[in-house]
């Protein structure tokens, strides 16, 4: 049966750990896969713009010997014509080897997989998954921490609707010895059937409103943007505003050996003077998020033949 | 009210009040040429108040439409006016095209011709999962 990448936990944590180590080979082999992908086409099918998550897929590509066809956005595609998902995906799997695509509809890229005649990788579906943006997650707790376990995991912002983080704890949530720490206003906190599904799961998680109260306590500090228009009264906005942005003096409690994440573009959440230390990893977060890529073309490709 | 008795077709019985008309569209019955008789919020011993189908005519009745909006109703196959069959209904695992998924995200809602498929997510509640967006779907929804 063809492998594809649609949801991060259709993979067994030994899937993802082979995908990481396979990551961290290209990085310290980079000349070993330089033709990995020769003759091979990715095409990326973006019906919606992403500048990062294309050219993240692309420079995976590129490195790896290989060649990128596709689209930008929908108005650049036979979808404005009013071509199905199904359709698209049967004519360009005769094109390319693999596909990316991005879509707003959320489940589209399982329609895909449906039909296609090539692996289909998510590169994020609506408000639904984005799984490659997860494995760039795994990827910088694994290298920066050297370990998947005994971990006390803090996520703090918009956790209601941050689908990246949804995705983080349930991949996460299936290694020993995890804990969470969520950090968010009472009205973007994490939903309903996560909260169920981490207490099934028998996962530990506290839920706190400041940053400030629990930063010392953190093994990673997963930050995530907060918009103003998410929340129900300026009074609640204007109380805890500050308790979501990142700065170098809210930063002094905490542990030598903190990973600060964040899946970017970051707005105002975490202070460019933060950049500097140690600690930050975000831009970091972003190579892997590449080379996890890489790995993932491989392996599915593989799988393929 | 008085109902005739059937002869040849069918009695859904134990359908949670509220869910007939559910059932009755579903199973497109309004396109059927004989009788339908919708009987809503009868007494029922067991269920306090409870809907009644009937179909006067044996007509290649879909069971896993009924089961995946209705689990607990029975099914009773009369003919010639004798029950033949009673059959307690069971959850499917998986419905393909009888629940539509309410989410104006998902991608079931523009597609052209796609397979509507839910995947059982509690068996005790009869929740269904759509396959594709991951969207919840209650029986009372």
């Amino acid at each position: 049966m063809m492998k594809h990448m649609l949801d991060i936990i259709d993979w067994t944590p030994e899937e993802l750990d082979a995908l990481m180590d396979t990551a961290d080979d290209i990085i310290a082999h980079p000349g070993d896969y330089a033709d990995a992908m020769r003759r091979k086409k990715l095409a990326t099918l973006f019906y919606e713009p992403s500048t990062r998550t294309r050219l993240s897929f692309e420079a995976a590509m590129l490195e790896l010997g290989g060649h990128v066809i596709g689209f930008a956005d929908a108005a650049a595609s036979s979808a404005s014509k009013g071509e199905s998902v199904a359709d698209t995906v049967r004519v360009v799997g005769c094109y390319a080897d693999i596909i990316a695509m991005r879509h707003p509809k959320e489940g589209a890229p399982t329609v895909a997989a449906s039909f296609s005649p090539v692996p289909i990788i998510n590169a994020g579906d609506g408000g639904h998954h984005h799984p490659t943006q997860t494995l760039a997650d795994l990827l910088t707790i694994r290298r920066e921490k050297g370990r998947m376990n005994q971990l006390v995991i803090g996520l703090c912002g918009d956790l209601q609707f941050g689908r990246t983080v949804h995705s983080l704890m349930n991949a996460m949530a299936r290694y020993k010895s995890i804990r969470f720490v969520l950090i968010s206003p009472t009205e973007l906190r994490i939903p309903e059937y996560l909260r169920e599904g981490m207490k099934q799961l028998g996962v530990p998680f506290t839920e706190v409103e400041k940053l400030e109260d629990v930063i010392g306590t953190l093994d990673i500090l997963y930050m995530t943007r907060v918009q103003r228009e998410r929340f129900f009264n300026e009074a609640d906005y204007v109380r805890l505003k500050d308790s979501y942005i990142l700065t170098p003096d809210k930063l002094r409690p905490a542990r030598r050996d903190l990973t600060v994440m964040h899946p970017l573009p970051r707005v105002n959440e975490i202070s460019v003077a933060v950049d500097s230390d140690p600690r930050a990893c975000y831009f970091k977060q972003v190579l892997y998020g590449k080379h996890m890529r890489q790995a993932l073309i491989l392996k599915l490709m593989e799988a393929a033949q | 009210m008085n109902i005739n008795e059937i002869q040849d077709g069918y009695v859904i019985d134990h359908i949670h009040a509220g869910r007939a008309m559910r059932i009755y569209r579903h199973l497109e019955l309004d396109k059927l040429d004989c009788s339908v008789a919708i009987i809503e919020n009868a007494k029922s011993n067991r269920m306090g108040r409870k809907d009644i189908i009937k179909i006067d005519e044996l007509i290649p009745l879909n069971i896993e439409v009924i089961s995946s909006i209705d689990s607990g109703a029975t099914v009773n196959t009369i003919k010639d006016g004798v029950l033949i069959k009673k059959q307690r209904l069971t959850v499917p695992e998986r419905v393909v095209n009888v629940l539509k998924c309410k989410n104006p995200r998902c991608i079931t809602q523009t597609e052209q011709e796609i397979q509507h498929i839910f995947v059982l997510a509690d068996r005790e509640k009869a929740t269904y999962r759509c396959y594709y967006c991951d969207t919840l779907h209650k029986p009372e929804d």
